[in-house]
């Protein structure tokens, strides 16, 4: 038997905590989609629409650079939340995000979020104060890899 | 010798020798490259049966003439053969023992200080999670093999997550390989991939949600540099595990071995005999805290 879409939606971290009536919007926004190895859920400079709530498997956030293959900057599992830039104009993704394995996600429509949030500020909140989290978790570990820890004493 | 056994000798202890202050003289019978910088040299004293010790204790080793080092054994008490130390190529010692060849003499002594508190029995149900970062595998590496070994005899599931610049740095390939094979979760990150790399990117802390094991039964055993650490003791609290249930492995500048010259100074705690490895919880989470006035 399949999962329901309102099952996925709810059973994700991201909606942890939310109101009932919130995660029924969200739900209202959302399918499940599945991706390939290889094959890319958001590409750098297109519209950013959408944002994905990963179930299984793992993406890679990357930049592509001419003459040598794509340099992945970090990647990311189950659990989390990739795609911020629909949150944000111009709503334009900054990287390439690609698939490194089989990856079961739910895709959640932003431009339909931005509209609903317009009409409920609350909402908005609910939705910043999440994403912000998972914002924040990312830049801290940006910023422990900047330090370069695992280099030599006299490296530093 | 068993862990064990070792314990039971008193190899935890630290008044190792009759002469504690005397190298013993061990040759490199075994010599491997790791990395560009990290090479495990293996030694067998040149009289007399090897020492016994425990996982996470470390030998005081001097390249003659040069000057003397504190290194952490990397084998585990119940391998045969000789000791294992891996030497990351950081200053004149260093360099002077990983420069040296098969049949080369190194002074010996030990071993030094505290253990993982691992045992090979299968009678310790918890979860247990081993992070490491860079050449801080390598003092971890004796308690894993305990710790594998203890789930084929019933003992709780080994998770082995480890974080590295790039992966060209990680050390110990083949051991994570074989104890992955043998059951446990092994997941390895990078900080820097090469356009080989299809694996993790990302601090070694991201490992951590993902990886499957249970909280609130779960020890952790932590080294790697001290920030790492820091930081994934307050993740692995944050999930949930108890931060009584966390071991780290500190360093400062051993000398003695034995608590009596103080170098090794941390608060309270001479690192060379109430460490290297120490209980997160208390004293040790304080002064990993402590800023450098």
């Amino acid at each position: 038997m399949s999962t329901s879409i309102a099952q996925l939606v709810r059973t994700h971290p991201f909606t942890a905590g939310l109101d009932d009536q919130y995660v029924a919007l969200i739900e209202g926004c959302s399918h499940n989609v599945a991706f390939a190895p290889g094959d890319l859920l958001c590409r750098e400079g297109e519209s950013a629409d959408t944002f994905y709530l990963l179930r299984r498997g793992f993406v890679s956030i990357d930049v592509h650079a001419p003459g040598r293959a794509p340099i992945v900057i970090e990647t990311v599992g189950p659990g989390s939340v990739v795609g911020w830039s629909w949150l944000v104009a111009p709503y334009r993704w900054t990287f390439d995000v690609r698939a490194k394995v089989p990856v079961g996600a739910v895709a959640v429509d932003g431009a339909c979020l931005r509209q609903k949030v317009l009409d409920d500020p609350a909402l908005g909140y609910a939705l910043l104060s999440r994403v912000t989290a998972e914002l924040l978790a990312r830049l801290q570990a940006t910023r422990m890899r900047l330090l370069d820890l695992y280099g030599g004493p006299g490296e530093h | 010798m068993s862990t064990d056994a070792a314990r039971a000798a008193g190899a935890v202890t630290a008044s190792p020798t009759v002469r504690p202050m005397t190298p013993t003289a061990h040759r490199v019978v075994a010599k491997r490259r790791e990395t560009n910088d990290v090479v495990t040299l293996c030694l067998e004293p040149v009289d007399g049966p090897r020492m016994d010790f425990l996982p996470g204790q470390f030998n005081m080793l001097s390249a003659l003439g040069v000057g003397e080092v504190a290194i952490s054994l990397s084998g585990a008490p119940s391998e045969s053969g000789p000791l294992r130390h891996s030497v990351r190529d950081v200053g004149a010692v260093s360099r002077a023992l990983c420069q040296r060849e098969l049949g080369d003499l190194v002074g010996v002594r030990g071993p030094f200080g505290t253990d993982w508190r691992v045992t090979s029995r299968g009678d310790d149900e918890r979860d247990t999670v081993v992070v490491a970062g860079g050449i801080g595998l390598a003092p971890l590496r004796g308690a894993v093999g305990e710790l594998v070994a203890a789930r084929a005899e019933g003992g709780g599931r080994v998770f082995v997550l480890v974080g590295a610049r790039d992966p060209s740095q990680i050390v110990l390939g083949e051991d994570l390989a074989a104890w992955a094979r043998d059951g446990a979760t092994v997941l390895v990150s990078v900080d820097r991939p090469s356009s080989q790399w299809h694996g993790h990117v990302g601090l070694v802390t991201t490992l951590l949600a993902d990886a499957g094991f249970d909280p609130v039964n779960t020890r952790a055993l932590l080294c790697g540099p001290e920030i790492m650490m820091r930081f994934t003791a307050r993740a692995l609290v944050d999930l949930g595990v108890d931060a009584e249930q966390i071991l780290v492995s500190l360093e400062r500048n051993m000398q003695c071995g034995l608590g009596w010259c103080g170098h090794c100074q941390l608060g309270s705690l001479l690192l060379c005999r109430d460490g290297p490895v120490v209980p997160y919880a208390g004293i040790v989470d304080g002064l990993m805290n402590e800023r450098e006035r």
